[in-house]
């Protein structure tokens, strides 16, 4: 379903800087439809990027991201959003759009894809409920405390059942009560049909799950174990 | 699809009304815009109003030897009135002439008494010439010199106020030129400032654009709301400054006329009201939506 060709990614220094950044580095992988996989590594290892070059918001110095069988950087920028919209990601840093709600955080995919009035006023409230902001449905990004933000993020990726998702340290800014239910809820979904790629530093998460682990070191991939457990 | 144009409306309708201050700066500089274009258009009356009035002014005189009759010179008149650049002839008999006279001058007695000593009207009969445009008295004072009554005519008058006439005609002209070069350039002016305000208040949702192309948002579903609210935005600084001219147009009005006899700005604002609210409107939700237009593309690239 998704594959990872020969992946390299370097970021250009400033005029400061002696070397450039070395993001990835030759990282190959495939993960089939179905999959639950945890990405895990030290800051600065690279996961956030492996995601970034999945949705085509970076472009990779070498290699290929294929999306069933289609390389993402190769289709044309007025094709993208289909491909998004097939991804449900939740961003380390939420992407919440301020000048919405709770509540039209979460409806926002759903009205881009064309959904009607009737099945958002049914869905968004129930996915609300399942992240536990249903009485935060009205307010804005600005009002809700980081784990708040979170949590709107994770409804706005999971509310119109994507063929992937993508979370980028889901669990962060959480308590482990929260922490749970999102991760019972990953699974849950993982079941249903739905890939889950997750990235994370939460080792309790990892080892509890038991599923294929990838662990990242300075841009390579350093094991790629089918249960694996977060070792230091 | 009408779903789609509900939810883009609704959109716009929200980026305008949740960010206040950056709503009304964009209304504010919109509403300069408007009220230059439509300064300028109220200008462009004025100032054909006083380049009439100086070229009616304008006119040349002829006059005719005393053994000119009336009934030849009637005659002369319906000939001369023929000529494509005459506007209008006006006949102006010797009895007419001294009455108009001593009217212009009944207070200086001294003057009165000499045409009283001289014992006989000494005024000539003559016939006053407008033309439609000041260039055109050359041709109009030549078709005189050669026409074929020219050995009864005493004088025309065009020679002494040659240089009048050319100036008001060069003036006009000039005047005319320049308007529509000062026009265009403060219209330009006022385009780029109003261009420039949209372009940073959409930078102030830059953020927003690039996450709503991430989460899969097309171009077109983005760029909609964003151009209702450029029209928002025009519409009201639209109805800001037909409310604001309007007012000033009522008051100022008789102040104005004041200094220049004839010229009414709220009759010139009434008689021009749809041609005014069509400028505007144009000024304004053309200004706002084409300016969000251009200004969001840089930002769809994500």
């Amino acid at each position: 379903m998704i594959k990872f060709e020969n992946i390299t990614k370097i970021y250009p220094c400033h005029a400061s800087e002696s070397n450039p950044t070395i993001a990835l580095a030759d990282v190959s992988f495939e993960v089939k439809s179905e999959d639950f996989i945890s990405i895990v590594g030290k800051s600065g290892a690279g996961k956030t990027t492996l995601l970034k070059l999945l949705l085509a918001e970076e472009k990779p110095t070498k290699g290929r991201v294929f999306f069933e069988n289609q390389d993402v950087h190769k289709i044309e920028p007025e094709n993208l959003p289909y491909l998004r919209r097939k991804i449900g990601a939740v961003f380390q840093d939420y992407k919440l759009l301020s000048s919405k709600t709770t509540y039209e955080n979460t409806a926002y995919i759903l009205e881009v894809t064309g959904a009607s009035d009737k099945e958002i006023k049914k869905a968004v409230p129930i996915i609300l409920e399942i992240v536990g902001l249903k009485d935060r449905a009205n307010n804005f990004p600005a009002q809700l405390s980081g784990g708040e933000r979170q949590r709107a993020a994770i409804a706005r990726a999971l509310i119109h059942r994507p063929e992937v998702i993508l979370a980028d340290e889901p669990t962060g800014n959480l308590d482990p009560y929260h922490t749970l239910d999102i991760i019972e809820l990953l699974l849950k979904i993982n079941k249903m049909g739905t890939t889950v790629i997750l990235s994370t530093h939460d080792r309790e998460v990892i080892n509890k799950l038991g599923k294929r682990v990838i662990t990242l070191e300075k841009g390579k991939i350093v094991r790629d174990e089918k249960r694996g457990r977060f070792i230091l | 699809m009408l779903i789609s144009i509900k939810r883009i409306f609704r959109a716009g309708w929200q980026i305008f009304s949740r960010d206040k201050e950056v709503a009304l700066a964009t209304v504010f500089i919109l509403f300069l815009a408007i009220s230059l274009v439509s300064s300028l258009f109220l200008f462009t009356n004025f100032s054909n109003f006083i380049i009439t009035s100086a070229q009616e002014k304008i006119d040349i005189s002829v006059y005719f030897k005393e053994e000119a009759g009336e009934d030849d010179i009637l005659g002369i008149r319906k000939e001369i009135a023929k000529f494509p650049e005459v506007k209008e002839v006006e006949y102006v008999s010797p009895d007419q002439a001294l009455a108009e006279f001593i009217e212009r001058h009944e207070k200086d007695l001294t003057l009165i008494e000499s045409i009283e000593e001289i014992g006989r009207n000494p005024f000539l009969a003559s016939l006053t010439i407008k033309a439609w445009e000041p260039s055109q008295y050359g041709a109009v004072s030549n078709f005189l010199e050669t026409a074929d009554f020219h050995d009864l005519i005493d004088k025309i008058d065009f020679y002494e106020r040659r240089s009048i006439i050319e100036g008001v005609s060069s003036l006009s002209s000039s005047a005319a030129k320049i308007g529509i070069f000062v026009s265009i350039v403060l219209m330009l002016i006022a385009v780029l400032v109003a261009f420039n305000t949209v372009r940073l208040s959409i930078y102030n949702s830059s953020e927003e654009i690039k996450i709503q192309r991430l989460v899969g948002a097309s171009n077109d579903s983005i760029k909609g709301p964003f151009l209702v609210q450029g029209a928002i935005s025009g519409l009201i600084a639209t109805l800001i400054c037909f409310l604001l001219f309007t007012l000033l147009s009522w008051s100022l009005s008789s102040g104005i006329e004041n200094f220049f006899y004839g010229f009414s700005l709220f009759e010139v604002f009434i008689s021009n009201l749809w041609i005014l609210l069509f400028l505007q409107l144009v000024t304004g939700v053309a200004l706002g939506t084409l300016s969000s237009s251009i200004a969001i593309k840089r930002y769809l690239k994500v």
